[in-house]
C-alpha cells in the first residue's frame, strides 16, 4: 500500500500578488526536493511550470497538494525534515490560519492515482469523524495493516 | 520515572562504559568493536564487553555488517557493529513529568495560535541561558545538543525537544529555532548565524561557523 495525501491552504491574497511572490518562487526549489526524498511516489502536477497550481472548484483562493509516498516516514523527512520545513515555517505570510484540519492522508493500493475530489471528501470525513482509518492525520496515524482491518473489526463489535 | 528507566540509566555508572557510550552516540553511525576500543583506548575484549552491556540496557543497538568490501569465501563472517538506540530514558527524583505538561502547553498554543509568542519566549530563555563569550559548543551541549562540523556549519546531531518535536514539529522546530538565535545572542554573536536546516534523524538548526581559528 502506499500513502496519500491532500493538503489545502488559503491563500491570504491572489497567486499573482506581491504577497505571494515569495511562495510562487518556493514551489520550483520545493518540488524539486520533494521529488528527490526517497519514498516519494507521485504527486499531482497541472500544466508545464511549477507555478501552475493544481485546478479546482473549491474557491479561488484555495491552494491544493495531492501526492504519494512509499511510508509515513518518507513523507515526514520530506515535510519537516528538509527545506520544506522553512516554507511550513513562513505560512503565516503567505495563507490564513486554518480552525479545522488542512491535511489528511489515507492508503491507496499501489500504482493508483488518487484524485482532488477524492481528496477533498477524505478532508471532509477527517473534520466530520475525526482521524479513522480511511482519513487520518500524521499525529493520529493509522498505518495500512489497521486501515485494512479496522473497519471489520469495528463492524464485528456492532 | 519507571524504575527500568533508572535502572537503564545506571549502565551509564562506569566510566568506560560511559566512554564507549558517549563515543558510539556522537559518531552518529555504525562502530565496530575495533574502533571503539581503540577511540577509547581499552582492550577489544573489554570494548565488545561494555557494548554489548549497552545493548542488553537497550542504550544501543547491534547490528551485522561486513567491514570490507571483499565478498564470498574468505571475507570472513560480518563483524558485529553498533549505533545508538532511538528510544529516551528519563531519571527524576523526587518524579516529575515535565513531558506531558508541555504537551498539553504545546497543543495549547496551536490551539490559540499563539506560535509567535511562543517563538518569542524561546529566544529569550535562550538568550538567558548564555553568557558572553562562552564557546557556542560547550553551550550547545550543556542544553542537550550534540554539535559536529560539517564544512563551513555547525551541525546537531541530537534534538533536545524530541518528543515535543514529533507531535508539534512546526511550533517546536520554530522555538528551537529561535531558542538557538538567543543562545547566540547571550554569547555575543549574531543571531542570524542560526537556520533551519533540517535533515531526517537531526536536529532542524544548524549554525555558521563562528570561532573558526
Amino acid at each position: 500500500m502506499h500513502l496519500a495525501q491532500l493538503n489545502v491552504a488559503h491563500m491570504r491574497a491572489p497567486m499573482d500578488s506581491p504577497e505571494l511572490a515569495d511562495f510562487m518562487a518556493a514551489l520550483e526549489p520545493i518540488y524539486k526536493v520533494s521529488d528527490a526524498t526517497p519514498g516519494f511516489v507521485w504527486r499531482l502536477e497541472e500544466g508545464d511550470t511549477p507555478q501552475d497550481l493544481i485546478q479546482h472548484d473549491y474557491g479561488d483562493h484555495l491552494v491544493i497538494n495531492l501526492s504519494v509516498w512509499e511510508s509515513r516516514d518518507a513523507l515526514w523527512d520530506f515535510v519537516y525534515r528538509s527545506a520544506h520545513l522553512g516554507v511550513m515555517q513562513r505560512r503565516r505570510e503567505w495563507f490564513l490560519r486554518m480552525a479545522e484540519p488542512y491535511t489528511v492522508m489515507w492508503w491507496i493500493p499501489e500504482g493508483s492515482e488518487p484524485t482532488t475530489a477524492e481528496g477533498m471528501s477524505r478532508l471532509e470525513l477527517l473534520k466530520a469523524e475525526g482521524p479513522t482509518p480511511k482519513a487520518f492525520t500524521f499525529k493520529e496515524f493509522y498505518d495500512s495493516n489497521e486501515a485494512a482491518w479496522r473497519p471489520a473489526a469495528a463492524e464485528a463489535r456492532k | 520515572m519507571s524504575s527500568d528507566d533508572l535502572d537503564t540509566v545506571t549502565t551509564l555508572q562506569d566510566p568506560v562504559r560511559r566512554a564507549v557510550y558517549d563515543y558510539v552516540a556522537a559518531q552518529g553511525r555504525e562502530v565496530g568493536r575495533n574502533e571503539a576500543a581503540e577511540a577509547v583506548g581499552v582492550q577489544r575484549t573489554l570494548a565488545a564487553f561494555h557494548l554489548d552491556k549497552l545493548v542488553e540496557a537497550g542504550l544501543l543497538e547491534a547490528n551485522f555488517r561486513r567491514l570490507t568490501e571483499k565478498t564470498g569465501p574468505g571475507s570472513g563472517r560480518p563483524a558485529k557493529v553498533y549505533r545508538r538506540a532511538p528510544g529516551e530514558w528519563q531519571v527524576s527524583v523526587p518524579a516529575r513529568d515535565y513531558r506531558t505538561l508541555a504537551l498539553a502547553l504545546a497543543e495549547t498554543v496551536e490551539l490559540i495560535g499563539g506560535d509567535e509568542r511562543a517563538e518569542e519566549a524561546a529566544r529569550r530563555a535562550g538568550g538567558r541561558l548564555a553568557s558572553k563569550g562562552e564557546d557556542l559548543g560547550e553551550v550547545l551541549r550543556r542544553r542537550g545538543y550534540e554539535p559536529y562540523e560539517e564544512g563551513s556549519r555547525v551541525r546537531l546531531r541530537n534534538c533536545p525537544f524530541h518528543v515535543l518535536a514529533e507531535e508539534h514539529p512546526l511550533l517546536v522546530c520554530s522555538m528551537n529555532l529561535e531558542f538557538c538565535r538567543g543562545l547566540l545572542e547571550g554569547i555575543g554573536e549574531d543571531a542570524e548565524g542560526a537556520r533551519l536546516d533540517a535533515r531526517p534523524g537531526e536536529c532542524c538548526v544548524s549554525f555558521s561557523k563562528i570561532n573558526d581559528n
